[in-house]
Protein backbone atom coordinates (compact mmCIF):
# COMPACT_ATOMS: atom_id res chain seq x y z
CA UNK A 1 0.00 0.00 0.00
CA UNK A 2 1.13 3.46 0.73
CA UNK A 3 4.68 4.21 0.36
CA UNK A 4 6.53 4.88 3.80
CA UNK A 5 9.23 7.88 2.63
CA UNK A 6 9.78 10.17 -0.17
CA UNK A 7 12.91 12.18 -1.69
CA UNK A 8 13.09 15.77 -0.76
CA UNK A 9 14.97 18.87 -0.22
CA UNK A 10 15.59 19.42 3.88
CA UNK A 11 14.84 23.52 4.20
CA UNK A 12 16.34 25.01 6.95
CA UNK A 13 13.27 25.26 8.90
CA UNK A 14 12.73 20.93 8.52
CA UNK A 15 10.06 21.56 6.29
CA UNK A 16 10.50 18.92 2.89
CA UNK A 17 10.49 20.29 -0.48
CA UNK A 18 10.11 18.42 -3.38
CA UNK A 19 11.36 21.01 -6.14
CA UNK A 20 14.25 23.50 -5.80
CA UNK A 21 13.21 26.54 -7.44
CA UNK A 22 15.39 29.91 -7.12
CA UNK A 23 12.51 32.51 -7.82
CA UNK A 24 12.14 36.24 -8.80
CA UNK A 25 9.27 37.05 -7.20
CA UNK A 26 7.61 40.72 -8.09
CA UNK A 27 6.00 43.01 -5.52
CA UNK A 28 4.07 44.60 -7.81
CA UNK A 29 3.10 44.96 -11.57
CA UNK A 30 5.22 47.53 -11.99
CA UNK A 31 8.58 44.66 -11.30
CA UNK A 32 7.52 42.26 -13.39
CA UNK A 33 9.40 43.32 -16.44
CA UNK A 34 13.01 43.69 -14.45
CA UNK A 35 12.24 39.87 -12.67
CA UNK A 36 11.62 38.45 -16.41
CA UNK A 37 14.81 40.11 -17.15
CA UNK A 38 16.42 38.76 -13.92
CA UNK A 39 15.04 34.87 -14.74
CA UNK A 40 16.30 35.62 -18.52
CA UNK A 41 19.80 36.51 -17.47
CA UNK A 42 20.40 33.61 -15.28
CA UNK A 43 19.47 30.18 -15.98
CA UNK A 44 17.62 28.08 -13.96
CA UNK A 45 15.56 30.49 -12.07
CA UNK A 46 12.25 31.62 -12.32
CA UNK A 47 9.82 34.46 -12.36
CA UNK A 48 6.57 35.00 -11.04
CA UNK A 49 4.83 37.73 -12.94
CA UNK A 50 1.13 38.83 -11.37
CA UNK A 51 -0.91 41.51 -11.70
CA UNK A 52 -1.50 43.19 -7.96
CA UNK A 53 0.82 45.19 -5.10
CA UNK A 54 -0.55 48.72 -6.06
CA UNK A 55 -3.04 50.58 -3.31
CA UNK A 56 -4.12 47.49 -2.00
CA UNK A 57 -5.56 47.66 1.50
CA UNK A 58 -7.20 46.02 4.71
CA UNK A 59 -7.85 42.23 4.23
CA UNK A 60 -7.21 42.15 0.88
CA UNK A 61 -3.38 43.70 1.71
CA UNK A 62 -2.90 41.05 4.39
CA UNK A 63 -4.15 38.39 1.68
CA UNK A 64 -1.75 39.85 -0.63
CA UNK A 65 1.43 39.80 1.96
CA UNK A 66 0.26 36.32 3.15
CA UNK A 67 0.23 35.35 -0.18
CA UNK A 68 3.54 36.41 -1.50
CA UNK A 69 5.80 35.52 1.76
CA UNK A 70 3.93 31.97 1.17
CA UNK A 71 4.97 31.38 -1.62
CA UNK A 72 8.64 32.81 -1.26
CA UNK A 73 8.30 30.33 1.65
CA UNK A 74 7.11 27.35 0.18
CA UNK A 75 9.37 24.54 0.58
CA UNK A 76 9.91 23.59 -3.38
CA UNK A 77 11.12 27.40 -3.43
CA UNK A 78 15.68 27.59 -2.55
CA UNK A 79 16.09 30.77 -2.56
CA UNK A 80 14.08 34.02 -3.67
CA UNK A 81 14.71 37.70 -5.11
CA UNK A 82 12.14 39.76 -4.56
CA UNK A 83 12.09 42.95 -6.89
CA UNK A 84 9.54 45.91 -5.82
CA UNK A 85 9.38 49.66 -7.09
CA UNK A 86 10.21 51.01 -3.78
CA UNK A 87 11.89 49.66 -0.49
CA UNK A 88 9.48 49.60 2.05
CA UNK A 89 6.80 46.70 0.76
CA UNK A 90 9.57 45.10 -0.68
CA UNK A 91 11.13 44.35 2.24
CA UNK A 92 8.02 43.21 4.01
CA UNK A 93 8.25 40.47 1.63
CA UNK A 94 11.91 39.92 2.19
CA UNK A 95 11.73 39.88 6.10
CA UNK A 96 8.96 37.29 5.93
CA UNK A 97 10.32 34.91 3.75
CA UNK A 98 13.53 35.03 5.64
CA UNK A 99 11.65 33.72 8.78
CA UNK A 100 12.37 30.03 7.34
CA UNK A 101 16.11 30.32 7.05
CA UNK A 102 15.98 29.86 3.51
CA UNK A 103 18.58 32.58 1.54
CA UNK A 104 16.00 36.28 -0.11
CA UNK A 105 17.61 39.49 -0.98
CA UNK A 106 15.40 42.21 -2.09
CA UNK A 107 15.98 44.75 -4.95
CA UNK A 108 14.11 48.31 -5.33
CA UNK A 109 13.83 50.46 -8.81
CA UNK A 110 13.32 53.77 -7.44
CA UNK A 111 16.09 55.65 -7.31
CA UNK A 112 18.19 53.11 -9.73
CA UNK A 113 16.32 52.66 -12.64
CA UNK A 114 15.41 48.74 -14.16
CA UNK A 115 18.87 48.14 -15.54
CA UNK A 116 20.73 48.74 -12.50
CA UNK A 117 18.33 46.90 -10.53
CA UNK A 118 17.87 44.23 -13.36
CA UNK A 119 21.85 43.85 -12.79
CA UNK A 120 22.39 43.84 -9.14
CA UNK A 121 19.54 41.33 -8.49
CA UNK A 122 20.81 39.24 -11.54
CA UNK A 123 23.67 38.58 -9.24
CA UNK A 124 22.51 37.80 -6.36
CA UNK A 125 20.03 35.20 -8.17
CA UNK A 126 23.12 33.16 -10.28
CA UNK A 127 24.85 32.84 -6.25
CA UNK A 128 21.67 31.60 -5.22
CA UNK A 129 20.84 29.43 -8.20
CA UNK A 130 24.54 27.89 -8.18
CA UNK A 131 23.89 27.37 -4.50
CA UNK A 132 21.33 25.47 -5.03
CA UNK A 133 22.14 23.30 -7.76
CA UNK A 134 24.65 21.49 -4.91
CA UNK A 135 21.68 20.52 -2.65
CA UNK A 136 20.49 17.48 -2.69
CA UNK A 137 17.17 15.52 -1.78
CA UNK A 138 17.33 13.10 1.04
CA UNK A 139 14.67 10.28 2.73
CA UNK A 140 12.02 11.85 4.30
CA UNK A 141 9.11 10.46 6.29
CA UNK A 142 5.64 10.49 4.56
CA UNK A 143 4.02 12.94 7.19
CA UNK A 144 6.69 15.50 6.18
CA UNK A 145 4.20 15.31 2.83
CA UNK A 146 1.59 18.69 2.43
CA UNK A 147 -0.34 17.42 -0.01
CA UNK A 148 -3.60 19.86 -1.75
CA UNK A 149 -6.15 19.04 -3.54
CA UNK A 150 -9.18 21.18 -5.74
CA UNK A 151 -10.57 19.50 -9.03
CA UNK A 152 -11.33 21.57 -12.38
CA UNK A 153 -13.77 21.62 -15.14
CA UNK A 154 -15.44 18.76 -13.48
CA UNK A 155 -17.87 16.57 -15.17
CA UNK A 156 -20.53 13.83 -13.93
CA UNK A 157 -17.06 10.99 -14.25
CA UNK A 158 -15.48 13.28 -11.57
CA UNK A 159 -17.76 12.24 -8.98
CA UNK A 160 -17.55 8.91 -10.40
CA UNK A 161 -14.17 8.03 -10.79
CA UNK A 162 -11.65 10.54 -10.43
CA UNK A 163 -12.58 12.84 -7.18
CA UNK A 164 -13.04 9.36 -5.48
CA UNK A 165 -10.09 8.56 -6.68
CA UNK A 166 -8.61 11.31 -4.70
CA UNK A 167 -10.52 10.59 -1.45
CA UNK A 168 -9.05 6.68 -1.27
CA UNK A 169 -5.65 8.30 -1.19
CA UNK A 170 -7.04 11.08 1.64
CA UNK A 171 -8.22 7.61 3.16
CA UNK A 172 -4.79 6.19 3.39
CA UNK A 173 -2.64 9.10 3.93
CA UNK A 174 -3.91 10.54 6.67
CA UNK A 175 -4.02 7.72 9.15
CA UNK A 176 0.06 8.44 8.40
CA UNK A 177 0.13 12.16 9.21
CA UNK A 178 0.23 13.13 6.07
CA UNK A 179 -1.04 17.24 5.83
CA UNK A 180 -3.78 17.61 2.90
CA UNK A 181 -6.03 20.64 2.45
CA UNK A 182 -9.08 20.75 0.33
CA UNK A 183 -10.89 24.21 -0.49
CA UNK A 184 -13.20 25.68 -3.19
CA UNK A 185 -15.73 27.12 -0.87
CA UNK A 186 -18.48 28.15 -3.58
CA UNK A 187 -18.50 25.28 -4.88
CA UNK A 188 -19.38 23.14 -1.90
CA UNK A 189 -22.95 24.64 -2.22
CA UNK A 190 -25.90 22.25 -1.84
CA UNK A 191 -23.53 19.86 0.07
CA UNK A 192 -22.62 22.15 2.56
CA UNK A 193 -24.36 20.54 5.39
CA UNK A 194 -22.90 17.17 4.90
CA UNK A 195 -19.09 19.07 4.42
CA UNK A 196 -20.12 20.56 8.14
CA UNK A 197 -20.71 16.92 9.35
CA UNK A 198 -17.51 16.40 7.88
CA UNK A 199 -15.15 18.40 10.78
CA UNK A 200 -13.35 16.56 13.66
CA UNK A 201 -15.28 18.50 15.94
CA UNK A 202 -18.70 20.52 16.37
CA UNK A 203 -16.36 23.93 16.52
CA UNK A 204 -14.60 23.41 13.81
CA UNK A 205 -17.76 22.89 11.53
CA UNK A 206 -19.03 25.40 12.79
CA UNK A 207 -16.03 27.48 11.87
CA UNK A 208 -16.62 25.94 8.36
CA UNK A 209 -20.70 26.80 7.89
CA UNK A 210 -19.42 30.62 9.33
CA UNK A 211 -17.15 30.76 6.11
CA UNK A 212 -19.18 29.14 4.15
CA UNK A 213 -22.19 31.82 4.77
CA UNK A 214 -19.82 34.49 4.22
CA UNK A 215 -18.83 33.48 0.43
CA UNK A 216 -22.53 32.44 -0.39
CA UNK A 217 -23.55 36.04 0.47
CA UNK A 218 -21.04 37.51 -1.44
CA UNK A 219 -22.52 35.67 -4.44
CA UNK A 220 -26.01 36.44 -3.20
CA UNK A 221 -25.55 40.04 -3.58
CA UNK A 222 -23.44 40.39 -6.52
CA UNK A 223 -25.31 37.55 -8.74
CA UNK A 224 -27.72 38.70 -11.69
CA UNK A 225 -28.92 35.27 -12.58
CA UNK A 226 -28.22 31.48 -11.00
CA UNK A 227 -25.00 31.70 -12.41
CA UNK A 228 -25.33 29.18 -14.60
CA UNK A 229 -22.56 28.84 -17.03
CA UNK A 230 -20.15 30.18 -14.17
CA UNK A 231 -20.53 27.52 -11.54
CA UNK A 232 -21.52 25.07 -13.21
CA UNK A 233 -19.04 26.47 -15.72
CA UNK A 234 -19.96 26.03 -19.39
CA UNK A 235 -17.38 23.24 -19.65
CA UNK A 236 -18.86 21.07 -16.72
CA UNK A 237 -22.45 21.64 -18.44
CA UNK A 238 -20.97 19.80 -21.64
CA UNK A 239 -19.57 17.55 -19.32
CA UNK A 240 -23.11 16.63 -17.99
CA UNK A 241 -23.21 18.40 -14.68
CA UNK A 242 -26.61 20.27 -14.26
CA UNK A 243 -26.43 21.88 -10.72
CA UNK A 244 -24.15 23.36 -8.46
CA UNK A 245 -25.65 20.86 -6.13
CA UNK A 246 -24.74 18.17 -8.11
CA UNK A 247 -21.42 19.64 -9.08
CA UNK A 248 -20.85 20.03 -4.62
CA UNK A 249 -21.52 16.36 -4.21
CA UNK A 250 -19.13 15.02 -6.77
CA UNK A 251 -16.36 18.09 -5.44
CA UNK A 252 -16.93 16.13 -1.87
CA UNK A 253 -15.58 13.01 -3.26
CA UNK A 254 -12.25 14.12 -3.62
CA UNK A 255 -12.01 14.16 0.61
CA UNK A 256 -12.79 10.40 1.27
CA UNK A 257 -15.33 8.79 3.20
CA UNK A 258 -13.55 8.37 6.45
CA UNK A 259 -11.57 11.60 6.64
CA UNK A 260 -12.26 14.59 8.89
CA UNK A 261 -10.86 17.88 8.64
CA UNK A 262 -9.38 19.14 11.93
CA UNK A 263 -9.24 23.28 11.18
CA UNK A 264 -10.72 25.45 8.51
CA UNK A 265 -7.59 27.99 6.95
CA UNK A 266 -8.29 31.54 5.75
CA UNK A 267 -7.32 31.93 2.29
CA UNK A 268 -3.39 30.86 1.94
CA UNK A 269 -2.97 30.35 5.83
CA UNK A 270 -0.89 27.99 6.60
CA UNK A 271 -1.24 24.88 8.88
CA UNK A 272 -0.87 25.08 12.25
CA UNK A 273 -2.43 21.77 13.65
CA UNK A 274 0.07 19.17 12.40
CA UNK A 275 -0.73 16.40 10.57
CA UNK A 276 -4.23 16.38 8.56
CA UNK A 277 -7.12 17.60 6.42
CA UNK A 278 -7.76 21.17 6.29
CA UNK A 279 -10.69 23.21 5.11
CA UNK A 280 -9.12 26.42 3.20
CA UNK A 281 -11.92 29.52 2.03
CA UNK A 282 -11.26 29.80 -1.57
CA UNK A 283 -12.58 30.75 -5.03
CA UNK A 284 -13.14 27.53 -7.03
CA UNK A 285 -11.06 28.89 -10.07
CA UNK A 286 -8.60 26.46 -10.22
CA UNK A 287 -5.56 28.96 -10.42
CA UNK A 288 -6.56 30.99 -7.36
CA UNK A 289 -7.49 27.73 -5.42
CA UNK A 290 -4.01 26.23 -6.30
CA UNK A 291 -1.73 29.20 -5.93
CA UNK A 292 -3.24 29.66 -2.22
CA UNK A 293 -2.69 26.12 -1.28
CA UNK A 294 0.83 26.76 -2.88
CA UNK A 295 1.15 29.51 -0.86
CA UNK A 296 0.16 27.44 2.63
CA UNK A 297 2.81 25.87 2.08
CA UNK A 298 1.59 23.01 0.14
CA UNK A 299 3.86 21.00 -1.94
CA UNK A 300 2.27 18.75 -4.48
CA UNK A 301 -1.26 18.85 -5.88
CA UNK A 302 -3.73 16.81 -7.13
CA UNK A 303 -5.78 17.87 -9.71
CA UNK A 304 -9.24 15.15 -11.09
CA UNK A 305 -10.25 16.92 -14.01
CA UNK A 306 -13.21 15.65 -16.46
CA UNK A 307 -13.19 17.56 -19.24
CA UNK A 308 -9.81 18.54 -19.42
CA UNK A 309 -8.39 21.81 -17.37
CA UNK A 310 -4.91 22.08 -18.44
CA UNK A 311 -3.68 24.03 -15.35
CA UNK A 312 -0.18 23.86 -13.72
CA UNK A 313 1.65 26.36 -11.06
CA UNK A 314 5.26 27.56 -11.43
CA UNK A 315 6.00 26.01 -7.40
CA UNK A 316 3.92 23.70 -6.64
CA UNK A 317 3.21 20.42 -9.34
CA UNK A 318 -0.08 19.41 -10.31
CA UNK A 319 -1.13 15.92 -11.03
CA UNK A 320 -3.84 15.15 -12.80
CA UNK A 321 -5.66 12.47 -13.14
CA UNK A 322 -9.08 12.15 -15.16
CA UNK A 323 -11.90 9.35 -15.25
CA UNK A 324 -13.06 10.56 -18.79
CA UNK A 325 -11.92 8.07 -21.20
CA UNK A 326 -12.59 10.32 -23.79
CA UNK A 327 -10.54 13.26 -21.90
CA UNK A 328 -7.62 10.32 -21.69
CA UNK A 329 -7.63 9.82 -25.13
CA UNK A 330 -7.68 13.43 -26.49
CA UNK A 331 -6.12 15.06 -23.94
CA UNK A 332 -3.38 12.31 -22.94
CA UNK A 333 -0.37 15.13 -23.15
CA UNK A 334 -2.11 17.08 -20.07
CA UNK A 335 -2.99 13.60 -17.60
CA UNK A 336 -0.67 12.29 -15.41
CA UNK A 337 -3.06 9.47 -14.24
CA UNK A 338 -5.94 7.81 -16.07
CA UNK A 339 -8.39 6.43 -14.24
CA UNK A 340 -11.30 5.31 -16.70
CA UNK A 341 -11.32 1.82 -15.83
CA UNK A 342 -13.25 2.70 -12.83
CA UNK A 343 -16.17 3.62 -15.53
CA UNK A 344 -15.94 0.73 -17.40
CA UNK A 345 -15.55 -1.38 -14.03
CA UNK A 346 -12.12 -2.68 -14.58
CA UNK A 347 -10.57 -1.04 -12.10
CA UNK A 348 -11.44 -0.32 -8.01
CA UNK A 349 -11.22 2.54 -6.21
CA UNK A 350 -8.63 0.99 -3.96
CA UNK A 351 -6.48 0.14 -6.94
CA UNK A 352 -7.12 3.80 -8.60
CA UNK A 353 -5.94 5.27 -5.01
CA UNK A 354 -2.58 2.74 -4.97
CA UNK A 355 -2.03 4.39 -8.57
CA UNK A 356 -2.60 7.80 -7.20
CA UNK A 357 0.02 7.55 -4.06
CA UNK A 358 2.67 6.09 -6.47
CA UNK A 359 2.42 8.64 -8.84
CA UNK A 360 2.27 11.87 -6.28
CA UNK A 361 5.52 9.59 -4.42
CA UNK A 362 7.48 9.69 -7.89
CA UNK A 363 6.46 12.95 -8.90
CA UNK A 364 7.32 14.25 -5.07
CA UNK A 365 11.20 12.24 -5.68
CA UNK A 366 11.18 14.36 -9.02
CA UNK A 367 9.40 13.12 -11.71
CA UNK A 368 7.81 15.87 -13.81
CA UNK A 369 4.08 16.19 -14.12
CA UNK A 370 2.93 16.50 -17.60
CA UNK A 371 1.79 20.52 -16.97
CA UNK A 372 5.45 20.75 -15.42
CA UNK A 373 6.55 19.33 -18.93
CA UNK A 374 4.42 21.57 -21.23
CA UNK A 375 5.24 24.80 -18.96
CA UNK A 376 2.11 25.65 -17.35
CA UNK A 377 2.53 27.91 -14.28
CA UNK A 378 -0.83 29.32 -13.81
CA UNK A 379 -0.06 32.01 -10.98
CA UNK A 380 -2.97 34.10 -10.08
CA UNK A 381 -3.54 35.83 -6.80
CA UNK A 382 -6.86 36.31 -5.32
CA UNK A 383 -8.12 39.82 -4.78
CA UNK A 384 -11.13 40.56 -2.76
CA UNK A 385 -12.44 44.00 -3.94
CA UNK A 386 -10.81 47.20 -5.46
CA UNK A 387 -7.95 48.67 -4.55
CA UNK A 388 -7.99 52.58 -2.98
CA UNK B 1 -21.18 -6.93 -20.21
CA UNK B 2 -21.14 -3.77 -20.88
CA UNK B 3 -22.13 -1.08 -17.97
CA UNK B 4 -23.91 1.58 -19.84
CA UNK B 5 -24.21 3.82 -16.70
CA UNK B 6 -23.68 3.85 -13.40
CA UNK B 7 -25.61 5.13 -10.70
CA UNK B 8 -24.09 6.33 -7.43
CA UNK B 9 -27.18 5.51 -4.60
CA UNK B 10 -30.01 2.80 -4.88
CA UNK B 11 -32.16 6.12 -4.03
CA UNK B 12 -31.42 7.70 -7.21
CA UNK B 13 -33.57 9.21 -9.35
CA UNK B 14 -31.30 9.18 -12.04
CA UNK B 15 -27.76 7.87 -13.65
CA UNK B 16 -24.84 8.58 -15.48
CA UNK B 17 -23.93 7.79 -18.68
CA UNK B 18 -20.77 6.10 -18.75
CA UNK B 19 -20.24 5.11 -22.29
CA UNK B 20 -20.27 7.04 -26.09
CA UNK B 21 -23.17 6.86 -28.17
CA UNK B 22 -25.77 6.08 -26.54
CA UNK B 23 -28.83 5.79 -28.97
CA UNK B 24 -32.88 5.85 -28.18
CA UNK B 25 -34.06 2.61 -28.05
CA UNK B 26 -31.00 1.36 -26.87
CA UNK B 27 -31.09 -1.32 -23.89
CA UNK B 28 -29.13 0.05 -21.19
CA UNK B 29 -27.29 -2.22 -18.16
CA UNK B 30 -26.45 0.19 -15.22
CA UNK B 31 -24.81 -0.56 -12.23
CA UNK B 32 -25.82 0.94 -8.77
CA UNK B 33 -22.57 1.14 -6.94
CA UNK B 34 -23.73 1.83 -3.06
CA UNK B 35 -25.61 -2.20 -3.57
CA UNK B 36 -23.67 -3.33 -6.56
CA UNK B 37 -26.86 -4.13 -8.05
CA UNK B 38 -27.26 -4.07 -12.12
CA UNK B 39 -30.24 -2.80 -13.67
CA UNK B 40 -31.92 -2.14 -17.02
CA UNK B 41 -33.07 0.91 -18.61
CA UNK B 42 -34.13 1.70 -22.51
CA UNK B 43 -32.79 4.52 -23.52
CA UNK B 44 -35.68 7.34 -24.66
CA UNK B 45 -32.68 9.75 -26.45
CA UNK B 46 -29.14 10.39 -27.22
CA UNK B 47 -27.42 11.05 -23.95
CA UNK B 48 -23.41 11.88 -24.56
CA UNK B 49 -20.95 10.30 -22.26
CA UNK B 50 -21.26 11.64 -18.54
CA UNK B 51 -24.82 12.88 -19.04
CA UNK B 52 -27.68 11.98 -17.16
CA UNK B 53 -31.02 9.55 -17.92
CA UNK B 54 -33.60 9.04 -15.57
CA UNK B 55 -34.43 6.16 -13.49
CA UNK B 56 -37.90 6.69 -13.57
CA UNK B 57 -40.73 8.91 -14.50
CA UNK B 58 -40.02 12.37 -12.97
CA UNK B 59 -42.64 15.08 -12.78
CA UNK B 60 -42.24 18.67 -12.77
CA UNK B 61 -41.40 20.18 -10.11
CA UNK B 62 -40.11 16.65 -8.37
CA UNK B 63 -36.44 16.80 -6.28
CA UNK B 64 -33.68 15.43 -8.35
CA UNK B 65 -31.87 13.27 -6.47
CA UNK B 66 -27.91 11.86 -7.14
CA UNK B 67 -25.86 10.79 -4.13
CA UNK B 68 -28.77 10.35 -2.23
CA UNK B 69 -29.28 13.85 -2.58
CA UNK B 70 -31.26 16.43 -3.43
CA UNK B 71 -29.41 17.99 -6.30
CA UNK B 72 -31.67 20.29 -7.43
CA UNK B 73 -35.51 19.81 -9.29
CA UNK B 74 -37.20 19.32 -12.80
CA UNK B 75 -38.77 22.21 -14.27
CA UNK B 76 -40.73 19.27 -16.68
CA UNK B 77 -42.30 16.09 -16.96
CA UNK B 78 -39.34 13.37 -17.63
CA UNK B 79 -39.92 10.19 -18.77
CA UNK B 80 -37.78 6.78 -17.71
CA UNK B 81 -34.97 6.96 -19.93
CA UNK B 82 -35.44 10.26 -21.15
CA UNK B 83 -32.14 12.91 -21.06
CA UNK B 84 -32.26 15.00 -17.76
CA UNK B 85 -29.86 17.94 -18.15
CA UNK B 86 -30.09 21.85 -17.92
CA UNK B 87 -33.40 21.96 -20.49
CA UNK B 88 -34.97 20.26 -18.10
CA UNK B 89 -33.65 20.62 -14.37
CA UNK B 90 -32.30 23.60 -12.48
CA UNK B 91 -30.59 24.41 -9.03
CA UNK B 92 -32.79 24.94 -5.98
CA UNK B 93 -29.71 27.80 -5.07
CA UNK B 94 -28.54 31.12 -6.47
Amino acid sequence: MAAQSFWAYRRENGRAGVRNHVIILPLDDLSNAACEAVANNIKGTLALPHAYGRLQFGEDLELFFRTLIGIGSNPNVAACVVIGIEPGWTNRIVEGVAKTGKPVAGFSIEGNGDISTIAAASRRAQEFVQWASELRREECSINDLFVSVKCGESDTTSGLASNPAVGNLIDKLDPLGVTTCFGETSEITGAEQICKERAATPEVGEKFMRTWNAYNDVIEQFKTDDLSESQPTKGNIAGGLTTIEEKAFGNLQKIGKRTKYIDVLEPAEAPSKGGGLYFMDTSSAAAECVTLQAAAGFVVHLFPTGQGNVIGNPIEPVIKLTGNPKTARTMGEHIDLDVSGILRREMTLDVAGDALIDITIRTCNGRLTAAESLGHREFVMTKLYRSA
Amino acid sequence: MTTHFLVHDNTDTVGVVAVENVQPGQDLSGWVMETDETISVKAMDAIPLGHKIALADIKEGDTLIKYGHDIGRSIANIGKGHHVHVHNAKTKRW
